[in-house]
C-alpha cells in the first residue's frame, strides 16, 4: 500500500502506469475483489454523481430554504455568453453547486471524500468531460485518481471538518479533483501531484463554520470555489508550474493547521460565519428558537 | 492506516447532508442494531462534541435512528426515520452531552427491549467511516486496519477454541485478538481482527456454536 504521495508517484513511475491504475490495483489487492467488481462499483458511484448533477441543474431547494437554485442561475448566465472567467470553469462551478444543493436537500449523493465536499470532484469531472470528451472508462479513472490522493490525505491528515476544518473537506476535494483533471488531460503523475499541492496550499486554514450547523452556508459556495481552484491549479500544473513545497509536506501542514484550529471553527457552528449576527438570526429562525447569548 | 479502500474516499452513496454526521451516524446506529440482533424497543442516544452542537442541522439524530431501523446510508427512508420509529412504538431520547471526548464526533447508544440491553460508543472519523470504541462497557481496541469480527459470548471454557476452529476451517488468518469480560462466568467479548474479508456464512456458523450469543463484523 502506498502511504504517501511520494510512494504513489514512485509506483506509477517505476511501472509506467497512471495513478488511477495504481489505485485500481491496490484496491484489488487490499479487498480481494475482482478488478471488474471494483470498476463496476465505481461506475455505480459515477452514475449517482451524474444523477445528482442533473437533479441540481433542474433546481432544488433545501428544507431550510437557505440554499438552492444557484446552479440554475449560473447555467442561464453561461448560456448568455457574456461571462468573464471561462466556460469550463463556470460549468464546473455550476455543477459543483448543483451537487451540493442536492446534498443540502437531503438528496442522494456520493461522498467525495465527504458529503459536505461532494460537489467539487463531480463538478469538475462533468465540466471537463465537455471539453475532453472522455470515454466512460476514463471518467471512472478520474474517480480512482481522485481517490488515490484522497486516500493519502485521509490517512496522513484528515477529511473531516470536525477534525480538521473545511480545508480537510473542500480543500482535500479540490486537490483530489485537480490531480484527476491533470491525468485526464494527459499530464504526468508528477504533474497530478503538483496540481494537488498547488490547490491544497490555497485552501490551507479554511475553517468549518456552517450556519445553524447545516451543510449549506457557506458549504455550497465553498464547493463552487473549490472547483474553480482545482481547474486553475490543474492548468498551472499542465503549464509546467511546480509547487516549491512538496505535496506530502503540504498535506502534513494541512494536518497540523487542523490540529491547532480552535474547536469553534471545526464544525460546531460556534464561530466564524455561524456566529455572525445574520448567521445567528438564520439559526434561530430555522429552528424556531429565540436568539441566545453565546 | 485508518482508510484502506478507495471507496472510503469515493463513497459512500448516501442521503445528504453530511458524511460524518449523517452517513457515519447511520452506520453507528446500524452496527448497534446488528450487534443487538433485533429492533430495539427504546434507545437513549447521547451526542458529544460536534455531534451535540450540530445534530439538528445534519440530521444526526434521524440518521442514528435510521441505522437502528437497519437502513443503509443510501436508504431514502432515513429522512423519516424518527417518524417511522415512533410509528413502530420505539421510545427515543436524545441527550446533548457537554463532556469533552477524544473525538469530536462521538455518540453513545444505549438501547434495549424486554429481553436485554446493549450499550455502544461509536465515533465518526470522516467521509462516512466509523469506529466502535466501546461495547457494553468493554473498551474496543480495533486498529481499523483490518476487517474485524465481534463475538459476544458466555465466559465458558471452549468458547474461544470453537470460534478459532471455524476461522481456521475457512482459512481466515487472525492478526489480532482480544478477549474481555467483566466477571467470571458472565458475558464476555471476543474481538478478532482478520486479514481476509469475512463471508456472512462464517458469521452464521459462528453464531450456531454453543455459548455464542451474537456475532457481527465491523469492516467489510
Amino acid at each position: 500500500m502506498f502511504r504517501n504521495v511520494a510512494e504513489l508517484l514512485e509506483l506509477a513511475n517505476s511501472q509506467n502506469k497512471k495513478i488511477s491504475e495504481i489505485m485500481i490495483e491496490q484496491e484489488v489487492t487490499v479487498t480481494g475483489r475482482k478488478r471488474e467488481e471494483v470498476l463496476s462499483f465505481m461506475d455505480r458511484n459515477l452514475t449517482v454523481m451524474e444523477q445528482a448533477v442533473e437533479r441540481g441543474l433542474k433546481g432544488v431547494t433545501s428544507h431550510s430554504g437557505l440554499t438552492g437554485g444557484d446552479a440554475v442561475l449560473l447555467q442561464k448566465y453561461i448560456e448568455k455568453g457574456n461571462f468573464l472567467s471561462g466556460e469550463t470553469i463556470l460549468d464546473a462551478v455550476s455543477k459543483a453547486v448543483a451537487t451540493n444543493e442536492v446534498n443540502a436537500a437531503m438528496g442522494t449523493i456520493c461522498a467525495t471524500p465527504t458529503a459536505g465536499s461532494a460537489g467539487v470532484v463531480p463538478g469538475t469531472l462533468f465540466a471537463v468531460k465537455n471539453k475532453l470528451n472522455p470515454t466512460r472508462e476514463q471518467m471512472i479513472s478520474f474517480l480512482f485518481t481522485s481517490g488515490a490522493f484522497g486516500f493519502v490525505v485521509a490517512n496522513n491528515a484528515s477529511i473531516s471538518g470536525a477534525a480538521g476544518g473545511c480545508q480537510a473537506e473542500v480543500g482535500s476535494a479540490a486537490g483530489m479533483a485537480a490531480a484527476a483533471i491533470v491525468e485526464m488531460a494527459g499530464g504526468t503523475p508528477a504533474q497530478c501531484a503538483e496540481a494537488m499541492a498547488i490547490t491544497l496550499k490555497n485552501m490551507l486554514g479554511l475553517v468549518c463554520d456552517p450556519v445553524a450547523g447545516l451543510v449549506e452556508v457557506p458549504c455550497v459556495k465553498r464547493n463552487a470555489m473549490g472547483a474553480a481552484n482545482a481547474m486553475v491549479a490543474a492548468d498551472m500544473a499542465l503549464a509546467g508550474i511546480t509547487s516549491r513545497i512538496p505535496c506530502d509536506e503540504v498535506i502534513d501542514a494541512m494536518y497540523r493547521i487542523g490540529q491547532s484550529m480552535p474547536t469553534a471553527l471545526k464544525e460546531t457552528a460556534q464561530g466564524g460565519l455561524a456566529a455572525t449576527p445574520t448567521g445567528r438570526a438564520l439559526e434561530s429562525k430555522i429552528f424556531g428558537i429565540p436568539l441566545k447569548e453565546k | 492506516m485508518k482508510y484502506r479502500s478507495v471507496f472510503d474516499i469515493i463513497g459512500p452513496v448516501m442521503i445528504g447532508p453530511s458524511s460524518s454526521h449523517t452517513a457515519g451516524a447511520a452506520r453507528i446506529g446500524r452496527v448497534a442494531r446488528s450487534l443487538f440482533g433485533r429492533e430495539p424497543k427504546w434507545a437513549n442516544i447521547s451526542l458529544y462534541g460536534s455531534f451535540a452542537k450540530t445534530y439538528k442541522g445534519h440530521g444526526t439524530d434521524v440518521a442514528i435512528v435510521g441505522g437502528l431501523l437497519d437502513f443503509d446510508t443510501d436508504d431514502t427512508r432515513i429522512i423519516h426515520a424518527i417518524d417511522i420509529a415512533k410509528q413502530k412504538g420505539m421510545k427515543l431520547r436524545f441527550i446533548e452531552e457537554d463532556a469533552v471526548t477524544d473525538h469530536p464526533n462521538t455518540a453513545r447508544v444505549i438501547m434495549g427491549d424486554h429481553n436485554g440491553e446493549l450499550e455502544l460508543v461509536g465515533i465518526s472519523i470522516g467521509g462516512g467511516k466509523i469506529e466502535i470504541i466501546e461495547l457494553n462497557g468493554f473498551e474496543l481496541k480495533l486498529s481499523g486496519n483490518h476487517p474485524a469480527i465481534l463475538v459476544v459470548h458466555n465466559d465458558r471454557f471452549g468458547a474461544i477454541a470453537s470460534v478459532a476452529n471455524i476461522l481456521a476451517k475457512y482459512e481466515l488468518n487472525i492478526g489480532h485478538m482480544e478477549v474481555a469480560r467483566k466477571d467470571i462466568g458472565k458475558m464476555a467479548l471476543m474481538t478478532i481482527e482478520v486479514d481476509q474479508n469475512i463471508d456472512d456464512k462464517i458469521l452464521i456458523e459462528l453464531e450456531q456454536l454453543p455459548n455464542i450469543l451474537k456475532v457481527t463484523k465491523i469492516v467489510d
